[in-house]
C-alpha cells in the first residue's frame, strides 16, 4: 500500500493576521482616510518647519492679497492674506495644531470617563449599572450645545476651557457604547474561566474585557474626535471658544465672516481644511469599523 | 402594566430633578452671576448690593430650591436683559424654532428617501455613489461653514432670498436646506442599508413573483417597512436638530429659540439660559418617557425586564 498522504494542513486557510492585512489594504477609504489623517497630522507637527511665516505677524500694507491663482496673487503668500495682512497658509497649518489637540485630547479625557463608566456598569451589571445608567440618562437630557456654550462664556473662552468642558460633557457615547460591549463579552466563557482561576475583576476587566472591546471604542473615538473638533469650530465661529489671534479654523471664519463677499476664499479655505480633516478622520473610523466588524472576520 | 409606568414615571422625575439641579449648579458656579450683573467697572459695594438684592448670598442649595419652587409654579422669573416675563419670551420664540425644526426634517427626508431607495434599488449606481458622497460630505462639513456658502449662493449672488432676518415665510429657507442637510447623512445611510436588507427578503420575492410591477413593490411593499427605524431615529435626531437651531438661527439672525438662547448667554441673561436649558431636558426627559411607554405598551417583554 502505498497511499499518497495528502498534508491537509499545508492548504489551512490563511493566519487572522494575513486576513487583517487584506482587509485593511483592500479597504480604499480607510487607506486613504489614513493617508489624508497622517498628512494633516504631519503638517501640524512640521508647522515651524513648513510654515513660510510667523502666523501671528501681522502687515497693514499686505492686506487681503487673494491666493495665486486668482492671478493678482503673489507667490510669498500662496493662500493670500488675511484683513490683518497674515500669511494665510500659515494660519491654516497653525490651525491643524488646535483642531488636532482638541480631537484628541477631549477624546482621550471623555474617553476615559465613558469608558470607566462603560465597564463598571456592563460588568459588574445590577446596582452599579442602574447608577451609571441613571448619570448616562442625566447627561443625556442635557442639551450639549446650550450647556457648553453657557459654561464657556461665563467662564471665559480658551483652548483649555473649551477642551476641559467638552471633555466633561461629551464622554456619553463611549459610556453607551462600552457598556453595551461589555455585557456582550461578559457572557462568554473566557470570562467566566477566568474568574475560576481566580483573577481578580479588575485583572479581568483590563486583562480580558477591555482589549475585546477596543475595536468597538476605536470607532467611537474616532466618532469623538471629529464631532469635537466640528464643535470648538462651531463654538470658536460664535465667538465663545478659542480667542483671537489664535488661528482656529473656525475663528478664522469667523473673522472672514465680514469680509467674505469680497474675499470667499477667506473662508472657503478654513471651511476646506476643517471638511478635510474631520472627512479623514470618519474615513479612519468607518475603517476600523469595516475591517474589526465580526460579520468581516470570516 | 400600571407597575411598569409608575416605575418609569419615578425614573423620569428623579432625572429631571437631577438634571434641573445640575443645570442650576453649572451655571450659578462657572460664574459669579453679580459681577457679570454689575457689569464692567462696577464698585466692589455694588457687587454686594446685587448680591444682597437678588439673594444670591444665601448657600447655593437654598437658591437651587427656591428656583425649583417657582418654576413649578411656571414663574421662570425676570429676563435681565429684555427686562420681560421669561415665559412669554420662550413662548414667543418657541414656534419659530418648531417650524424651522419641521422644515429641515422635510427637507431631510426629501432628499434621503428618494436617493436611499434609489441607491438601494441600484448599488454601485451613480446615484448610489452620488448618495454616499452627500452623506459624507454632509458628516464632515461644518454647518456653519455650509451656511455662509449658501448665503453666498442664493442670497448675495442669485438673490432668491434673504441673508438673514425673520419677517416671513422666506426667511426659513435657507436656514431649513442648513439643518436639514446637516441631520440628512444618517437617514440616507439608515434607508438604504434598511431597503437593501429588505429587498432581500422573502416577501419582496414573492411579491413580484406575484408579477407586481417593480415600482408597487419598491414602493407599497418595501419602503413601508424600511421607514420603520426611521421614525425612531428621527427622535433620536431631534436633540441634534435643536443643537444645530442655536448655531443655525444665530448665523441667519432667525429670530427662534436657538438665537435667544445665543443673546441671552452672550448677555449673561441668566434666567432665560436657565430656563431653556431646563425646559428643553425636561421636554427631552417626557418624550423620553413616552417612547418608553408605548414600547412598553407594544412588547410585554420590556415590562417584564
Amino acid at each position: 500500500m502505498s497511499e499518497v498522504v495528502v498534508p491537509l494542513l499545508d492548504v489551512a486557510a490563511p493566519s487572522r493576521g494575513t486576513l487583517l492585512r487584506r482587509r485593511v489594504l483592500g479597504h480604499k477609504g480607510f487607506i486613504i482616510g489614513v493617508a489624508l489623517l497622517c498628512a494633516i497630522i504631519a503638517l501640524a507637527l512640521l508647522a515651524p518647519l513648513i510654515a513660510p511665516h510667523d502666523p501671528y505677524e501681522q502687515d497693514l500694507a499686505r492686506r487681503l492679497i487673494p491666493p495665486i491663482w486668482y492671478g493678482q496673487g503673489r507667490w510669498a503668500h500662496p493662500l493670500g492674506t488675511d484683513n490683518l495682512g497674515r500669511d494665510y497658509l500659515s494660519r491654516v497649518i497653525y490651525g491643524a495644531r488646535i483642531s488636532l489637540l482638541i480631537g484628541v485630547a477631549v477624546m482621550v479625557i471623555s474617553g476615559l470617563i465613558g469608558t470607566t463608566l462603560g465597564l463598571l456598569a456592563g460588568y459588574f451589571g445590577g446596582r452599579v449599572d442602574s447608577v451609571v445608567t441613571f448619570i448616562i440618562t442625566v447627561r443625556l437630557a442635557m442639551p450639549l450645545v446650550l450647556v457648553a456654550l453657557a459654561v464657556v462664556a461665563t467662564i471665559g473662552g480658551s483652548l483649555t476651557v473649551v477642551v476641559l468642558v467638552l471633555g466633561l460633557l461629551r464622554w456619553d457615547r463611549f459610556a453607551v457604547v462600552t457598556r453595551a460591549a461589555t455585557q456582550q463579552v461578559r457572557a462568554l466563557e473566557f470570562i467566566a474561566a477566568a474568574e475560576c482561576t481566580g483573577a481578580s475583576s479588575l485583572r479581568i476587566i483590563l486583562g480580558e474585557v477591555l482589549p475585546n472591546i477596543t475595536p468597538q471604542l476605536v470607532v467611537v473615538a474616532t466618532v469623538e474626535a471629529a464631532q469635537s473638533i466640528l464643535f470648538e469650530a462651531a463654538l470658536s465661529f460664535l465667538g465663545l471658544g478659542v480667542q483671537p489671534p489664535l488661528p482656529s479654523w473656525g475663528l478664522m471664519i469667523a473673522e472672514a465672516k465680514l469680509y467674505m463677499f469680497f474675499s470667499f476664499w477667506l473662508i472657503a479655505i478654513p471651511g476646506t481644511a476643517l471638511a478635510l480633516l474631520v472627512l479623514a478622520i470618519n474615513m479612519v473610523g468607518d475603517g476600523v469599523r469595516d475591517v474589526t466588524a465580526p460579520e468581516a472576520a470570516r | 402594566m400600571l407597575a411598569f409606568a409608575l416605575k418609569r414615571l419615578g425614573l423620569a422625575l428623579l432625572v429631571a430633578l437631577a438634571v434641573s439641579a445640575l443645570a442650576f449648579l453649572l451655571l450659578r458656579a462657572s460664574g459669579d452671576v453679580a459681577i457679570a450683573l454689575a457689569g464692567e467697572g462696577a464698585r466692589s459695594e455694588d457687587i454686594e448690593n446685587i448680591r444682597r438684592v437678588y439673594g444670591l448670598d444665601r448657600p447655593l442649595v437654598v437658591q437651587y430650591l427656591e428656583w425649583l419652587g417657582r418654576i413649578l409654579r411656571g414663574d421662570f422669573g425676570q429676563s435681565l436683559y429684555f427686562k420681560t416675563d421669561v415665559l412669554g419670551l420662550v413662548a414667543d420664540k418657541l414656534p419659530t424654532t418648531a417650524w424651522l425644526a419641521v422644515f429641515a426634517l422635510i427637507f431631510a427626508l426629501a432628499i434621503s428617501i428618494p436617493l436611499g431607495v434609489t441607491a438601494a434599488v441600484y448599488p454601485n449606481s451613480w446615484v448610489d455613489r452620488l448618495c454616499l458622497a452627500l452623506a459624507v460630505v454632509g458628516q464632515a462639513m461644518p454647518n456653519f461653514f455650509f451656511a455662509l456658502i449658501l448665503i453666498m449662493l442664493f442670497a448675495v449672488m442669485l438673490q432668491l432670498v434673504p441673508a438673514s432676518g425673520s419677517d416671513g415665510w422666506a426667511n426659513f429657507v435657507l436656514p431649513s436646506i442648513t439643518l436639514g442637510y446637516y441631520v440628512a447623512p444618517p437617514f440616507m445611510r439608515l434607508i438604504r442599508s434598511g431597503m437593501i436588507d429588505v429587498l432581500a427578503s422573502d416577501y419582496v420575492r414573492t411579491a413580484r413573483a406575484k408579477g407586481l410591477s417593480p415600482a408597487s413593490v419598491v414602493m407599497k411593499h418595501a419602503l413601508r417597512n424600511a421607514l420603520v427605524p426611521v421614525v425612531a431615529l428621527t427622535a433620536v435626531q431631534l436633540g441634534l436638530l435643536l443643537g444645530g437651531s442655536v448655531v443655525i438661527e444665530t448665523i441667519f439672525a432667525l429670530d427662534g429659540l436657538g438665537y435667544l438662547a445665543f443673546r441671552s448667554i452672550t448677555n449673561m441673561d441668566l434666567p432665560v439660559t436657565q430656563a431653556i436649558v431646563t425646559m428643553l431636558s425636561f421636554i427631552y426627559v417626557a418624550l423620553t418617557l413616552a417612547a418608553d411607554l408605548i414600547n412598553g405598551w407594544l412588547d410585554p417583554r420590556i415590562r417584564v425586564g
